[in-house]
């Protein structure tokens, strides 16, 4: 009953969205924008050393195995090493035992928290949430990510930010349990580029965006062929319909 | 009757084929009625590019219903569940990813069909005698549709899946007495849970074939009447017709083929567009998202709802705006067809399109003054043009006298 109360109640008010004032998020250029972008696969590459050095503190990737880093053109080697750098619990053993192991690459990637609740636990109360899929989860994609993690400012003078929460200029209602993340050179890239902060937030949403999203490039790909296919299959058809009606009175 | 008699009945069911064709054709007549359907069928030969949005949504289901099948080998239809399998089918199923983004994008591209597809009945008057049944069919497969399309949204139990389910489902609650118990039988549960989307993904399967069923009704009824034309007008000889085969076939063809281009552009590029980002988030009840909006092809009749400030009445409003239409035959008085020789109702009839894509703008909007100002308006205007204006116009305006067919070619040549 307090359900149906309270869907009663969304129902026939559901804003809440109208309130406050409306977030600009500011648009960034991406390497897999366009009919023919693809995955800067660099920058994803680094991108996966901050989500694995910063992010994946707290954040799980749940929909993500290691073997899916072969996309971004990591060696079945070095795939094998990144996971054998995590222990993985597996079981139950013969004995019914739960063990644990080092990963492999056909494993998820590692979860930081065993459960929710530990999760929770461990924040705050507040639940960090999976990354898997969230360029594709939220409305203004990877742009709200890159502004996101760029949007750790002071708060206006008037505001009073509670205890646990960050001020963020583009969280929904401008509260965030998460501290800023990133700040500059906080990661020691291998390729020698230049952690600043805009190229961390850059190469962690590439990275992000392709976890979420693997299939893009296929997609793009396949899709050029269908579409010119089917122009070519139009107009094929659009000659046909002329000669077949070329003798009815219409 | 006579023996004569018998041997003549008889003979009429004979095969007009020979060989294997005429062996299959004299036991199961459906080569005969293949070719009298589809082949020979007289179609007028007026028929403009609105008439192939008919043919185009049976191509929209038939892609629904072949993704549907490869979807269901990998869904699994529980609350735990759900929403991984419906990763692994993005991730790990091969071509997955295309079968997932063709099922959903079809269902807004199905829509798009038959709403044109219903335009078209309005505007050329297609509804009217004797086509009443032709029309009453089609309302009813929109209805299913509607409650297809809704169902099929709840199974990849993202957020949006779960509070669209939650509010709609509601809706039946606000019947009176019996509400409770309809919900409770429809949910399997007190609230929308695992045995929920366990029913939905059976109901939504079950509908869909309900669907294809209906279409066998629609057509059947149309074939007794043949297709209604832009003047209105019956052909009154062959002259005036072509055969469906190759005629009409090629023409829609044509269309479709340009229509499958438009969405092969949004479904290989923006195949999100027309979704929700709320539904890449697993269902969870304990957070409800800041604005739950139904699925675009719901918003006018979700503005329709949401005019009436009562629960039971805004149910009975959505509900009855479908059911309404069905009336139109018999509520529209005039005795011309087509809108092209009526120069009132045409301009109602517009205005109701208009309605339609006003009333889907403010669905989409927060239930704020202005917007809920406007479902309002469009709502009134929904009943007004089916129970005033349809009656009324008949009588009080002057239509042209319609054309015949080989008349409205020529005119249209010149």
């Amino acid at each position: 009953m307090r359900k149906a109360l309270l869907a009663f109640f969304l129902f026939f008010s559901f804003n809440s969205y109208g309130a406050g004032a409306k977030i600009e998020i500011p648009k960034y250029d991406w390497s897999w924008k366009g009919f023919f972008g693809t995955y800067d696969r660099a920058s994803a590459q680094r991108g996966l050393k901050v989500y694995r050095e910063v992010c994946a503190g707290c954040h799980s990737m749940n929909y993500l195995a290691y073997r899916n880093l072969g996309d971004l053109g990591f060696s079945e080697d070095h795939i094998k090493a990144i996971a054998a750098e995590h222990l993985i619990l597996d079981g139950p053993d013969d004995e019914g035992e739960m063990f644990e192991r080092d990963g492999i690459p056909s494993d998820q990637f590692a979860n930081p928290y065993p459960n929710v609740q530990a999760a929770r636990a461990a924040n705050n109360g507040a639940y960090p949430p999976d990354l898997s899929l969230i360029v594709k989860a939220r409305p203004k994609g990877a742009d709200y990510v890159k502004a996101l993690l760029l949007g750790y400012v002071d708060p206006p003078e008037d505001m009073k930010v509670p205890k646990g929460q960050h001020y963020n200029k583009y969280m929904a209602g401008n509260l965030i349990a998460m501290t800023s993340p990133l700040s500059d050179g906080l990661v020691d890239y291998d390729d020698g580029t230049e952690s600043s902060m805009d190229q961390m937030t850059t190469d962690v949403t590439t990275f992000l965006a392709w976890a979420a999203e693997p299939s893009l490039e296929d997609r793009k790909k396949m899709g050029l062929k269908v579409i010119l296919f089917l122009i070519v299959l139009f107009a094929l058809a659009y000659i046909s319909k002329q000669q077949i009606w070329r003798d009815i009175k219409h | 009757m006579s023996s004569d008699q018998l041997q003549g009945y008889k003979k009429t069911l004979n095969s007009p084929y020979t060989g294997i064709k005429g062996w299959i054709d004299s036991r199961l007549p459906l080569i005969r009625m293949m070719e009298a359907e589809y082949l020979k069928f007289p179609v007028p030969k007026s028929l403009n590019y609105f008439w192939s949005f008919g043919g185009i949504a049976m191509f929209c289901l038939i892609g629904l219903i072949l993704t549907g099948i490869f979807l269901g080998f990998h869904y699994k239809p529980s609350a735990e569940d759900a929403f991984d399998s419906v990763e692994r089918i993005m991730r790990d199923v091969s071509f997955g990813w295309l079968i997932r983004y063709l099922h959903a994008n079809l269902v807004s591209f199905f829509f798009i069909a038959t709403f044109i597809h219903i335009f078209r009945a309005l505007y050329f008057g297609s509804y009217k005698a004797p086509r009443e049944l032709v029309y009453i069919f089609g309302l009813t497969m929109f209805m299913l549709m509607m409650a297809t399309a809704f169902l099929g949204y709840t199974l990849p139990w993202g957020q949006m899946s779960y509070w669209g389910a939650t509010v709609i489902t509601n809706l039946f609650s606000a019947i009176p007495v019996v509400g409770d118990a309809i919900l409770q039988l429809l949910l399997g549960d007190f609230t929308v849970g695992d045995s929920a989307v366990n029913r939905f993904y059976v109901l939504h399967w079950l509908l869909a074939f309900a669907i294809v069923g209906l279409v066998v009704f629609h057509v059947i009824t149309l074939h007794m009447t043949g297709s209604n034309n832009p003047t209105g007008s019956e052909p009154q000889s062959w002259d005036e017709t072509v055969s469906f085969h190759p005629y009409v076939t090629i023409k829609d063809l044509n269309a479709a083929l340009f229509f499958f281009i438009i969405m092969a552009f949004i479904l290989f590029y923006y195949p999100n567009i027309l979704g929700h980002s709320d539904n890449y988030i697993k269902a969870n009840p304990m957070i409800t998202p800041a604005h739950i909006v139904p699925e675009w092809y719901f918003l006018p009749f979700y503005a329709i709802l949401r005019a009436i400030p009562d629960k039971l009445g805004g149910v009975i409003a959505m509900f009855s705006s479908i059911l309404a239409l069905g009336l139109l035959p018999w509520l529209d008085t005039s005795k011309v067809r087509s809108c092209l020789f009526r120069p009132i109702w045409r301009y109602c009839v517009l205005l109701f399109a208009v309605n339609f894509l006003v009333l889907m703008y403010v669905g989409g909007k927060p239930a704020e003054d202005i917007y809920v100002l406007i479902s309002r308006i469009g709502t009134a205007y929904w009943f007004l043009f089916i129970f005033v204006l349809a009656p009324l116009v008949g009588f009080l305006e002057t239509p042209r006298q319609p054309l015949t067919i080989t008349n409205y070619l020529q005119s249209k040549k010149a």
